[in-house]
This record gives C-alpha cells, sequence and structure tokens, in this order.
C-alpha cells in the first residue's frame, strides 16, 4: 500500500528526471546521479503496477460502522 | 299552456341535481388539455386549470395522487388526466378531481428525466469546470452496485485480467426499485467516508428505462457531484444517457467499459515508464557521447600547444646554432686579429732589434731601461742586454746629448 501511495510522486519524478536529463544541461556527475535515480524510480513504479496482489471486498455499515468483509467473485463466465 | 307544476329547486337541490347528472352522465373520463395556473399547496394537494383555445376547467389532484408523480407539473405542460368531474357546491363550481396524469406525446419518465436534467443542468451539475480528473493510476476502486448483477461480475473480470493488482471495495446496493436510487446516492457518500480509495465506478447492468430509472434520480445525482472521490458512471448497456452519466466525472456505457480505463490507465503507465528507461539511456548515451566528442576535441586543443612548444624549441635550436655560429666566427675572427697582432708584436719585440746589433741597457738593481743619458751617472751598474748574452758595467763618465750626433 505504502508504494502505491509514493506511486504518482515516483512518478513525477521520474517524469522531471527524464526531463532534465534530455535536455542536456547538466553535468556528467549529477547525470549519473540523477540516471540512477531515474532507473531505480522506473523499476519501482513498474513493480507496483506489476504487482498481481489484489483484495475484493465488501463495503459493510453495521450499527454505524464500517467493516470490510471478503468478497468470493463469482466464477468466469463460462463462454470465453 | 304553461301551467305545468312548477318545481322551486333549492340551491343546493338544483347544485345536487347537477352534480348527479354531471356524475352520472360522464363518471370517470380521461381528459387532454394544458396546465395552467398550476399551484402545489402546503398540504401537497395540487390545484391547477386545464385548458384548450376554447375553454377552461379547473383541476384538483390530492396528495394522495400525486405522491407518486415522477415528473414536475408546470404551466403550459400539454397533459392527459384521468379523474372524476366533480360540483363543488359551496363554490358552485364544477372540477375535475385527476388521479392520473401523464405528459402528452412523451413519456411521464422522459419528462421527468428532461425536467430533472434541466434543472440540474442549470444548476451547474454537469458543468466541466466541476468534472475531476481520474488518479494517474487507481489502485483501490469503490464499486456501487448490486453483487447480484452482471455489472460487477464483468468489472472484476476486466480487472482480475488486466490489472490485478487493484483492490476492489463493493458497496452492494439496489439497482433497481423504489430504495435503489437512496441506496446509491448514501453508497457514494460512505465509500468517500470510508477512504483508502482512488475513485468510485457506479454501475449497474443493462435494463429497462424503469430499471435504469434510479440513475435519473435527483439523489444519485447531487451524490456523485457532491463526491470527492472521481466518479466513474456505467450504467447500461448501451447509449442511453442517465443523469448520473451526465454528473459522473466520467461516463462509459457499460461496466466493462469502466474497468477498461483503469486497464487502459495501467497500460499506458507501463508504455510510459518503458519510454522513460529508453530515454533514461538514451540521454545518457547521448551525453556520454557529446562529453566524449569534447574531450576529443579538447585533446586537440591541449595536443597544440604542445607543439607549439616544439615549435619554441625548434626555434631556440635554430637560435642557438646561430649563435654558435655567431661565437665561432667571432673566435675565429679575433684569432686571426691575435696572431696578426703576435706577428706584429713579435716584429717589435726588442729581441729583434738586439739580432740586428742594437743592446739594451738597464740600471741595476731597479732594472731601468736607460734611454737618457741623464738617467745615469758614473759609478752606477748597467746591465746591457745583447742578442746573445749579456755583460754587467760599471758607468765611467756620462756623456750628455751632444755626443747624440756622433751616434
Amino acid at each position: 500500500m505504502k508504494e502505491k501511495t509514493m506511486f504518482e510522486e515516483d512518478l513525477k519524478k521520474l517524469q522531471k528526471i527524464v526531463e532534465e536529463l534530455s535536455s542536456g544541461k547538466i553535468t556528467l556527475g549529477e547525470s549519473l546521479k540523477k540516471y540512477e535515480e531515474g532507473v531505480r524510480l522506473a523499476q519501482s513504479c513498474s513493480k507496483t503496477l506489476a504487482d498481481a496482489q489484489r483484495k475484493v471486498e465488501l463495503l459493510m455499515k453495521k450499527d454505524g460502522k464500517f467493516d470490510l468483509e471478503k468478497f468470493d467473485e463469482p466464477a468466469q463466465e463460462e463462454e470465453k | 299552456m304553461q301551467k305545468a307544476i312548477k318545481h322551486i329547486y333549492t340551491v343546493s337541490e338544483l347544485t345536487q341535481e347537477i352534480k348527479g347528472l354531471l356524475e352520472q352522465k360522464l363518471g370517470e373520463l380521461w381528459i387532454e388539455g394544458e396546465v395552467s395556473n398550476f399551484k402545489a399547496a402546503s398540504s401537497g394537494h395540487f390545484y391547477f386549470s386545464l385548458k384548450d383555445q376554447g375553454a377552461l376547467i379547473s383541476a384538483a389532484m390530492f396528495a394522495y395522487a400525486n405522491k407518486g408523480l415522477k415528473f414536475k407539473l408546470e404551466d403550459g405542460l400539454k397533459v392527459i388526466c384521468f379523474g372524476k368531474i366533480d360540483v363543488y357546491g359551496p363554490r358552485g363550481q364544477y372540477q375535475i378531481i385527476v388521479e392520473r396524469i401523464e405528459p402528452k406525446g412523451i413519456g411521464s419518465r422522459q419528462l421527468a428525466f428532461e425536467q430533472l436534467k434541466k434543472k440540474l443542468e442549470q444548476e451547474g451539475l454537469f458543468d466541466l469546470k466541476h468534472k475531476k480528473s481520474l488518479p494517474l493510476m487507481p489502485f483501490s476502486v469503490g464499486i456501487v452496485t448490486s453483487i447480484k448483477g452482471a455489472a460487477v461480475r464483468d468489472i472484476l473480470q476486466i480487472l482480475k485480467k488486466g490489472a490485478p493488482g487493484v483492490d476492489v471495495i463493493i458497496r452492494s446496493v439496489r439497482v433497481q426499485g423504489d430504495q435503489a436510487a437512496a441506496e446509491i446516492a448514501a453508497a457514494v457518500e460512505e465509500l468517500n467516508c470510508f477512504g483508502k480509495i482512488d475513485l468510485i465506478i457506479v454501475s449497474r447492468g443493462g435494463g429497462s428505462t424503469e430499471d435504469l430509472w434510479p440513475f435519473n434520480e435527483e439523489i444519485v445525482a447531487r451524490a456523485i457531484y457532491n463526491s470527492v472521490l472521481p466518479v466513474i458512471s456505467a450504467v447500461g448497456h448501451q447509449i442511453n444517457t442517465t443523469i448520473s452519466d451526465l454528473t459522473a466525472d466520467v461516463f462509459v456505457e457499460t461496466p466493462t467499459a469502466a474497468a477498461k480505463i483503469i486497464v487502459d490507465k495501467k497500460n499506458a503507465l507501463i508504455a510510459e515508464l518503458t519510454g522513460a528507461r529508453h530515454e533514461l539511456d538514451f540521454s545518457v548515451t547521448e551525453l556520454v557521447n557529446g562529453l566524449k566528442n569534447r574531450l576529443i576535441g579538447l585533446t586537440h586543443m591541449i595536443k597544440s600547444p604542445a607543439e607549439r612548444l616544439l615549435e619554441k624549441q625548434q626555434f631556440l635550436d635554430e637560435l642557438f646554432s646561430g649563435l654558435n655560429y655567431n661565437m665561432q666566427h667571432a673566435l675565429e675572427l679575433a684569432g686571426e686579429r691575435s696572431s696578426s697582432l703576435i706577428e706584429r708584436l713579435r716584429t717589435l719585440s726588442p729581441l729583434s732589434i738586439l739580432s740586428r746589433g742594437y743592446s739594451l741597457s738597464m740600471l741595476i738593481p731597479q732594472g731601468t731601461i736607460i734611454k737618457d743619458a741623464g738617467q745615469i751617472k758614473p759609478g752606477d751598474r748597467l746591465k746591457t742586454v745583447l742578442h746573445k748574452g749579456a755583460f754587467i758595467s760599471l758607468v765611467q763618465e756620462v756623456i750628455g746629448d751632444e755626443g747624440k750626433n756622433d751616434v
């Protein structure tokens, strides 16, 4: 969950780095640092997107309090 | 002739008679006309007139009858009413008591839809400026729909296949029937309160206009409009735009399409990330290549002073060799000069004169060369150098300058 909340921020950082790097206006040392950072961000964002762990839950309300119940997904349609 | 029995009615009698006649003759009836002078009393009863070009009749629709009315009665509306004629004795008026009313030429639902649409439009609920943009990537999606419906199954299936990392929180509601609208509206609010959700999908599968009706209710529109979270409306299975569609931030025709929006977002992001990786690599390669080229350029520039140094060295070498030549020349000249000087010196040497028979006398022990007789006196000892050898003599007499001519 934590990495998901960071996702948008990371993606924005990555976009900025890509822009900075392609502008070519930074020193080699800086750009290598940025490159490393960019690659790290791209990897972590890709990893977050590739995550295949999902939860499907039902939001219930009992006595004014919210409660999550596991939802058993209906079986996939037969014809495909 | 006219002497028939006169029956004199009382007002009430006559009114009663008229009432009886009218009610008996006309009873329950259908009537069409245009609504005018519409008033909704605080009691909930509606009072209005029905008119056409030639006539006007008062009408009343009591609260019990108008409670379930979908559309709003308003002046100018062409309607068809079902009711019965009633005579209102105290005022001597007849009127029609309306039981049912339908807009003419258009379904009442359709009319209600148009009316609500117009109202909400005027209020600005559909304005684009109120549309929230969807999150870059919704990782947690709230769905307002019935867990028994096809919509939830469709959405889950698409998400599972295309975006299996997306969490789903379902708030199950009835999606048709009288309670549906209130439940849907409440569910939208509840998902907002619950939090931990990136966007809400309000959905149900296809059905009749009747079935989809809750999504045309004002309460649903307001809940969607007030939602802090972006809302996707996905109602029905063909193009039948609902009020909830118009109010939502994004609307699609089917539940499947709603799920596909999320899958598309994910795929677009993956493509963007791949692109970003390539761009990063490209930029750094470019940068390194650029630097390499600059380095080569600089190396050339560095080489050039070295060359200049060589040039200087060469120049220096040339100077040196010139100097050497000049020095040697000067030395040679000097040598020549000195040997001629030596030659001259040699010719000037007194010794060479001596060889020609001259002699040289000097006082001893002072060694003073005697050039003048005045320098000596009798008794001085002299050393006289000859061409070969020398002798010492004693001065006997000094002869002055007068003897010079004799020599």
